[in-house]
């Protein structure tokens, strides 16, 4: 059997498998998980203790999911979340990119900013709660608050990171060729940063999206957190198990968007020569 | 008193400078008609400089002229303060005492009329080959010379089938090349270059030191190029600065007489300047080297 591989057809038969080794293994990876998934549904559904939350399981829980995929509910409810969401990285990447490129560029700024922005970071944003509802009238200002500051920390230490990284020839020759202030910025900064820039926004759509759904916990009637607190109170298992699988197809596939532009705006070679 | 002094005869010599520099121009005005740029013009005087940080002086009261068109050579061993000078000529450094003076006009910054070139190329890898070579010109805002004037300096360095190619895909000497082509995009009176040669093997530095020496002669360029390697002197220079060490001073201003078939080497004239020079630089550096040596054996 061994002596297969070595025969010219295998050899010449193995670069297509490998490229197609990645989505093979990815497809696998999902059968497994819905595997467990209705291994645990076939659990609970035969504990006398656990039956009343049989819904959980995967047959239900499609169903319901394809109710409010065909229904637009499905759009009603991450409407409002992903607006939340993208106002609060917005904002973020508004205020943490230029404080970030000035903390890379600036010592004393860096030394001054170190502490502070370290104890800040380490407050879970879930904890300004309180406070935001005081000071946001609205219920929606608050939440794209406490998102802004979940997602401030990564943008601004990864940008950071990316400036002190940059290499300071590249300054001196666009400073020898003529460059301003604002060619410095434009052409030759922010396309140096641009990956660590939108790293940082990866890692911070990360945690935004994990402070979302508990932040619509409270107060507003929408939204995906709101469809999952709604589904609890009326006992509906199967639709709070569909939105939960919402929730991870939105941030998955966000989360795969990012990694698309990162592949994109990359100019760093794998191979060097 | 002796400051004042100083202070008179760099007056002096600027407004001399000038006026030379007016004469000239209405001494030879086919200048005009000529599609090359002239070469700048370089006074240095009574220039001295010393680092925030360190404790002496780095480089102390250099004067020298350079003429436009001229291939001037700072020899000297490494940490002498070479790329200091340098740095002062193209204005990204300004000196502690003295001034550089280019076309009668002191260097307060830096110019896209003189460029530095420095050991590593420094291509902004994000972009291509061709948008490289038009930063100076994007810079300058003179966006609408770019489609023009690009594919001409990218040909006058044999690249010009590379134009679309991402900057890294280009070996080194490749590299460099481009540098120099963005170098010469805007149009300069002056190249500046720090050792551009010393990362690459041997073979292709030759031919670069070759090809920039003859770029610029072609279009009359002033062309300062700092090395420590008493060949590429003699093969690029038409006169060399030999600097002396702590602090840096001029210690030889020599004259290289070759023609360019000389230069290429293997032939008794380019031997016997080599060996001259040789002679100097290391006369020069053993000069330096007696002053901070005090081994008993010596006296
Ligand atoms: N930014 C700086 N601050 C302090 N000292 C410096 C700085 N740059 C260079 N030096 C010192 O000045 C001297 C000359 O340096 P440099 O001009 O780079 O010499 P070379 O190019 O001839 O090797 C060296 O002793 C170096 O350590
Ligand atoms: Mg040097």
């Amino acid at each position: 059997m061994t002596a297969l591989a070595d025969t010219t057809e295998a050899r010449i038969a193995l670069p297509p498998m490998r490229r197609l080794r990645g989505p093979a293994f990815g497809l696998l990876g999902i059968f497994v998980l819905m595997a467990l998934w209705w291994l645990g549904g076939w659990v609970v559904a035969n504990d006398p203790d656990l039956f009343a939350f049989a819904d959980f399981a995967p047959a239900p829980t499609l169903s319901a999911l394809w109710d409010i995929v065909t229904s637009g509910e499905v759009f009603d409810m991450s409407g409002p979340s992903l607006f939340r969401v993208g106002a609060g990285l917005g904002i973020a990447a508004l205020l943490g990119v230029p404080a970030g490129i000035a903390i890379g560029r600036v010592g004393w700024l860096r030394e001054l900013t170190n502490v502070p922005f370290q104890f800040l970071r380490m407050i879970s944003p879930l904890s300004w709660m309180p406070i935001a509802v005081m000071v946001y009238d609205t219920w929606d200002a608050a939440i794209v608050f406490l998102i802004g500051v979940a997602a401030i920390w990564p943008i601004l230490f990864s940008t950071a990171a990316g400036v002190r990284r940059i290499d300071p020839a590249w300054l001196k020759v666009a400073r020898n060729l003529g460059a301003n202030p604002v060619h410095m910025l434009f052409v030759v900064i922010l396309p140096a940063i641009a990956v660590d820039i939108l790293t940082g926004l990866r890692l911070a759509l990360g945690v935004a999206w994990v402070v979302l759904v508990p932040a619509e916990y409270l107060g507003v009637t929408s939204g995906l957190g709101y469809a999952i607190n709604d589904a609890r109170d009326t006992l509906d298992y199967a639709r709070l198990a569909a939105v939960v699988v919402v929730i991870g197809v939105i941030g998955f596939t966000l989360d795969y968007l990012f990694m698309l532009a990162i592949r994109k705006f990359n100019w760093v070679r794998e191979t060097a020569h | 008193m002796f400051a004042a002094a100083k202070d008179f005869q760099m007056m002096l010599e600027k407004a001399m400078f000038s006026g030379a520099e007016k004469l000239q121009g209405l001494a030879r005005p086919r200048r005009k008609h000529r599609t090359a740029v002239a070469g700048a013009h370089i006074a240095v005087m009574g220039l001295s400089h010393t680092y925030r940080r360190s404790d002496g002086p780095v480089l102390e009261d250099i004067s020298f002229q350079v003429e436009p068109g001229e291939v001037v050579a700072l020899l000297g061993r490494s940490g002498c303060g070479k790329s200091t000078l340098l740095h002062m000529l193209s204005g990204l450094t300004l000196p502690s005492q003295g001034e550089v003076v280019i076309n009668g006009n002191t260097v307060r910054g830096p110019s896209n009329r003189w460029v530095m070139m420095f050991q590593a190329p420094s291509l902004f890898p994000w972009m291509t080959v061709a948008q490289n070579a038009a930063l100076g010109l994007r810079f300058a805002r003179r966006n609408e010379e770019i489609a023009r004037r690009v594919p001409e300096v990218l040909d006058l360095v044999d690249l010009a089938a590379f134009a679309d190619r991402n900057a890294q895909d280009l070996s080194g000497g490749q590299q460099q090349r481009v540098a120099l082509a963005r170098s010469l995009a805007t149009r300069p009176e002056m190249l500046l270059l720090d050792e551009p040669f010393s990362a690459l093997d041997a073979f292709t530095r030759r031919a670069l030191q070759r090809d920039v020496r003859k770029i610029a002669h072609n279009l009359g360029l002033t062309l300062v190029i700092v090395t420590h390697d008493v060949s590429e002197a003699v093969r690029m220079a038409d006169r060399v600065l030999v600097l002396d060490a702590n602090p840096g001073r001029i210690a030889q201003d020599t004259v290289i007489d070759l023609d360019d078939d000389e230069r290429e080497g293997g032939c008794d004239r380019f031997n016997a300047e080599h060996v001259r020079l040789m002679e100097i630089y290391t006369a020069v550096a053993h000069g330096a080297a007696d002053e901070t040596d005090d081994t008993p054996e010596k006296a």
